[in-house]
């Protein structure tokens, strides 16, 4: 086991397109990192480097405070789960696990031994002697962590190891993955481009971003506090509501009607020099039914156009009389996540209700909303100006 | 490969240009465009010429509609379909001569079992029925060549998209008409280019069918006549000359007019490339 | 069920017609010289005579080592240049590589005859007229495309992580290539094989141009020249034993490799 540093790495291709830039990250031993992003933000590109599939053109990478730019994936003593699973057609499920073994010139006993030990905390006993054809998803899942597992190495690397099962597997398995990591504490790197995976599964969170590290930190912290008006709408399922404001007189006017703003927020607005015209962030969640709203806060009414019986609780989409908010950065995620062509030119207000409400869609519906949880963006930079730290 | 291609067509355009006959090797001599002249002037060649584009027509039409139906069969047919698929394979395997020697016995008079559809009279002798015979073996040979690649094309059609035609109230014929056939567009032109550039050539089963007798000589065979038979190296260098140009022609048309897509054109993809 | 009888039925018309000239070929090859002119399909009388003659005549058992020889040997190599090309066509991207496919392609369109008289001149000068080599060279160089497309096409089927996870799980390049990336090719290039010896086997045009004596004749052209025993026997008997005796390797092939020869063939014509 090891630590995993990557000081300023930098991958550029022959055809001298940049796809990670000068990326710094310190993953602590045991440790459980997640690198997300939309597809081409460089993050495969990244772990491929870690496991020494692609060179590294600049920067340096240490593994248990070795340098190991130079060395061949075989000397790197690190495992790699592939989103093919990549298990060998010509091979039984036990040749696929001991191949390793083989390779390393492990002697028949210990090979078979570590064998049934990995298969059997996989549940693989059965399969042994089938070849991955006769197997299910998540079985060929399965036998691809154990052929990893098998050999007890510095580190796993998994690149997007869920993301050819179905949604019910894919849960299910994300908790094996979790439980294995605990057991094992080998330290792990996960590609995914799923936010939900990266929060539930990750110790600490990477988000990136056209070969850019936009955020690192523990998924809570990405969420309650996003960096950046990308990591903001990135991270979060239903996403982050965004509108424009204008700052008068110490207040935001938004289509949501005025929002007060409070004496140490205008300082650090002041501060950093912010120009009057922002971008408004608001989760759904800050959002409730007025009628059953406690607390201060402001009210405003909107037009409801659909409603989502969740159980727990409604999602419940407004539409707003305000043209949406025209980002780069909002348009790329929405591109990513296929809802591109989703929604109007006008903007759309995702609110989460509690479960006992009773708005009804096509109502116009007073709603409550919670202002001391608003993130105020710059919409030049896209920078986050109310992180409580700068 | 180059040097086995590449130079000796340099070789043959300038074995072309030479009065070249090894009947009389000491009257070599550079003639220029002469021997283009005789041959295109020279009434044998453009009996041929007409004979092979016959051929290649006729024989390639009917191959698909043929393989058409067969590359149906093939793909639809639950029972025994090993069976079919393998022994469709057969006359593709072959040797063409072994193939020709068949049909030549089984229209020769006394011997075959097909002589007597045509009246006891030799079917061999006669021009039109020669060229029957020789479209017909043609036929029997290549359609199932035909067949695969218009299955391999077939295979391509979804079957929801044809679930979807019905659902939307298409009879068979337009559904095999509206959504099959434009579907398999690309599969079906390069049936087609592969077959018509290849019945152009046309040699073995002419040779053993006829021998070009009662002017069924196809253009290679005609060169072959002047180049081995006749030991007329020049003239049958021009021949080859020809032969390639309207080769080239053919692909030309294809590729460009009817937009084939060139089977490897698409960037980085080898031969073989599917879809992704 | 009724549908069933109905595909039965083309079912059946489809193998007839591929199997009627065959049959036809075999039954004169087993028919007496009393009977062999008598136009029945099915032999009145059997023999196998006409194996026998064969079989002692030089004639056809020289053309027949000549033919085994001389397709073992193209494909061996036209194979072997076709898996170099293949993989660096699906692994490597190399200047002039697009070129290489287009030229690979042309060759497989070209037509033959156009080669014969130049083939013909040059390998007169160079002593490979009428040679194993003379006939070796063109069919390796009309096979290879065909090799190319096949064994690419196995090689863009090879799931190249299969490549990086050998590497990632402690093996060499070489190991990755021998371990992992052979074997799942090794259906390839049974199929490139199979298709490069149905080729050189059924070639005659190359075959009657660049030989003149039985010394490098294969068994289509000497079927050609057959005459018989005698110049007075007809060679009708002799003929079709001959033809059946050289059909049989490729029916043979195509029993045992139907489905790969089918993915074969098709596989350069099904793209994007």
């Amino acid at each position: 086991m090891a630590d995993i540093v990557l000081d300023k790495v930098s991958k550029v291709f022959p055809d001298g397109t940049t796809a990670v830039r000068a990326v710094d990250l310190h993953i602590v031993d045991g440790e459980f990192v997640i690198l997300v992003g939309p597809s081409g933000c460089g993050k495969s590109t990244t772990l491929n480097m870690i496991a020494g599939l692609e060179d590294i053109s600049s920067g340096e990478l240490r593994i248990g405070g070795e340098r190991m730019n130079e060395r061949a994936p075989r000397d790197r003593d690190i495992a790699m789960v592939f989103q093919s699973y990549a298990l060998y057609p010509n091979m039984t499920v036990r040749d696929n696990i001991a191949f390793p073994l083989k390779l390393a010139k492990f002697n028949k006993e210990t090979i078979n031994s570590k064998v049934l030990e990995a298969a059997r905390s996989l549940e693989l006993t059965d399969l042994l002697d089938r070849r991955p054809a006769g197997l299910s998803g998540g079985q060929r899942q399965r036998v691809a962590m154990g052929r990893a597992i098998v050999r007890s190495p510095k580190a796993f690397l998994m690149d997007e190891p869920l993301s050819n099962l179905d949604a019910k597997l894919r849960v299910h398995m994300r908790t094996q993955v979790a439980r294995l990591q605990n057991r094992l504490g080998t330290t792990t790197v996960y590609v995914t481009h799923d936010q939900t995976e990266a929060m539930t599964l990750g110790d600490r969170v990477v988000v990136m971003r056209g070969g850019n590290v936009q955020q690192v930190g523990e998924p809570q912290v990405l969420y309650d506090h996003p960096a950046n008006l990308f990591v903001a709408g990135f991270i979060g399922s239903p996403s982050m509501n965004f509108i424009t404001a204008d700052i008068e007189d110490a207040r935001l006017r938004t289509a949501l009607g005025d929002i007060p703003l409070d004496v140490r927020l205008i300082a650090r607005l002041r501060h950093l020099d912010a120009p009057r015209r922002l971008i408004v962030g608001l989760r759904p969640e800050h959002f409730e039914d007025a009628a059953l709203a406690a607390g201060e806060g402001i009210v405003f009414e909107a037009q409801v156009d659909v409603v989502e019986s969740m159980g727990s609780d409604k999602y419940v989409y407004f539409t707003l009389e305000e043209p949406r908010v025209s980002s780069a950065v909002l348009d790329e995620i929405a591109v990513d996540s296929g809802a591109d062509s989703l929604g109007g030119p006008t903007a759309t207000l995702v609110t989460r209700f509690s479960a006992e409400s009773t708005v009804r869609e096509g109502e116009i519906r007073r709603v409550w909303c919670d202002p001391s949880k608003i993130h105020l963006f710059a919409p030049a930079t896209g920078r986050n100006l109310t992180l409580p730290w700068d | 490969m180059l040097a086995v291609t590449g130079w000796p067509i340099v070789y043959a355009v300038w074995l072309s240009l030479q009065r070249f006959d090894l009947k009389f090797p000491d009257e070599q001599k550079f003639v220029g465009l002469a021997n283009y002249a005789t041959v295109l002037t020279n009434s044998y060649w453009w009996t041929a010429f007409g004979v092979t584009m016959l051929i290649t027509v006729v024989s390639v039409a009917i191959e698909l509609v043929l393989g058409m139906a067969l590359a149906y069969v093939m793909h639809r047919t639950v029972v025994g379909r090993g069976l079919v698929r393998t022994s469709v394979l057969i006359p593709y395997g072959i040797v063409t001569v072994v193939a020709a020697f068949s049909w030549r016995y089984a229209w020769t008079p006394g011997t075959g079992y097909l002589a007597d559809l045509y009246g006891g009279a030799a079917p061999l002798t006669e021009r039109a029925s020669s060229l029957a015979i020789i479209i017909l073996a043609e036929v029997w040979k290549t359609t199932p060549f035909m067949a695969l690649l218009l299955m391999a094309g077939l295979v391509l059609v979804p079957d929801d998209l044809v679930k979807a035609a019905s659902v939307d109230g298409a009879n068979g014929w337009q559904r095999f008409t509206r959504v099959m056939l434009p579907v398999m567009r690309p599969a079906i032109l390069v049936a087609l280019l592969f077959r018509t550039l290849d019945a152009f050539r046309i040699f073995d089963n002419i040779y053993i069918l006829t021998r070009g007798a009662n002017e069924t000589s196809s253009v290679s065979i005609l060169a072959y006549n002047n180049l081995i038979k006749g030991l007329n190296v020049g003239i049958g260098s021009t021949m080859s000359v020809l032969i390639f140009l309207t080769v080239a022609a053919i692909a030309y048309v294809f590729v460009r007019v009817l937009g084939t897509s060139a089977p490897g054109e698409t960037s980085g993809a080898a031969p073989g490339g599917e879809r992704r | 069920m009724r549908t069933a009888w109905r595909w039965g039925f083309v079912n059946v018309l489809v193998v007839a017609y591929a199997l009627v000239p065959v049959l036809w070929i075999a039954s004169l090859s087993f028919k007496t010289p009393a009977t062999i002119n008598d136009g029945n399909f099915i032999p009145r009388a059997w023999t196998l005579d006409n194996y026998r003659g064969i079989f002692q005549t030089d004639q056809f058992i020289r053309a027949l080592v000549n033919s085994l020889g001389i397709a073992a040997i193209s494909t061996a190599i036209a194979v072997l240049l076709g898996l170099l090309a293949a993989y660096a066509i699906a692994r490597l991207s190399f200047p002039g590589k697009n070129l290489l496919v287009a030229i690979s392609l042309m060759i497989a369109m070209f037509p033959q005859v156009s080669l014969i008289s130049p083939l013909f001149q040059i390998e007169r000068a160079l002593g490979l007229f009428d040679t194993w080599w003379g006939l070796i060279l063109p069919y390796i160089t009309f096979s290879l495309p065909l090799a190319i497309q096949t064994l690419s096409a196995f090689f863009q089927q090879v799931p190249w992580e299969l490549e990086k996870a050998a590497v990632m799980d402690g093996a060499t390049q070489g190991q990755a290539f021998r371990k992992v990336i052979a074997p799942l090719a090794a259906p390839g290039v049974v199929t490139g094989a199979i298709l490069v010896f149905i080729f050189c086997w059924n070639d005659f045009l190359f075959a009657i141009s660049l030989t003149s004596t039985e010394r490098s004749r294969t068994v289509p052209v000497a079927l050609s020249f057959f005459t018989g025993e005698s110049q007075f026997e007809d060679p009708t008997g002799s003929i079709s034993a001959a033809a059946v005796v050289i059909t049989v390797p490729v029916i043979l092939f195509v029993l045992l490799f139907q489905r790969r020869i089918v993915s074969g063939l098709t596989s350069g014509a099904v793209k994007g």
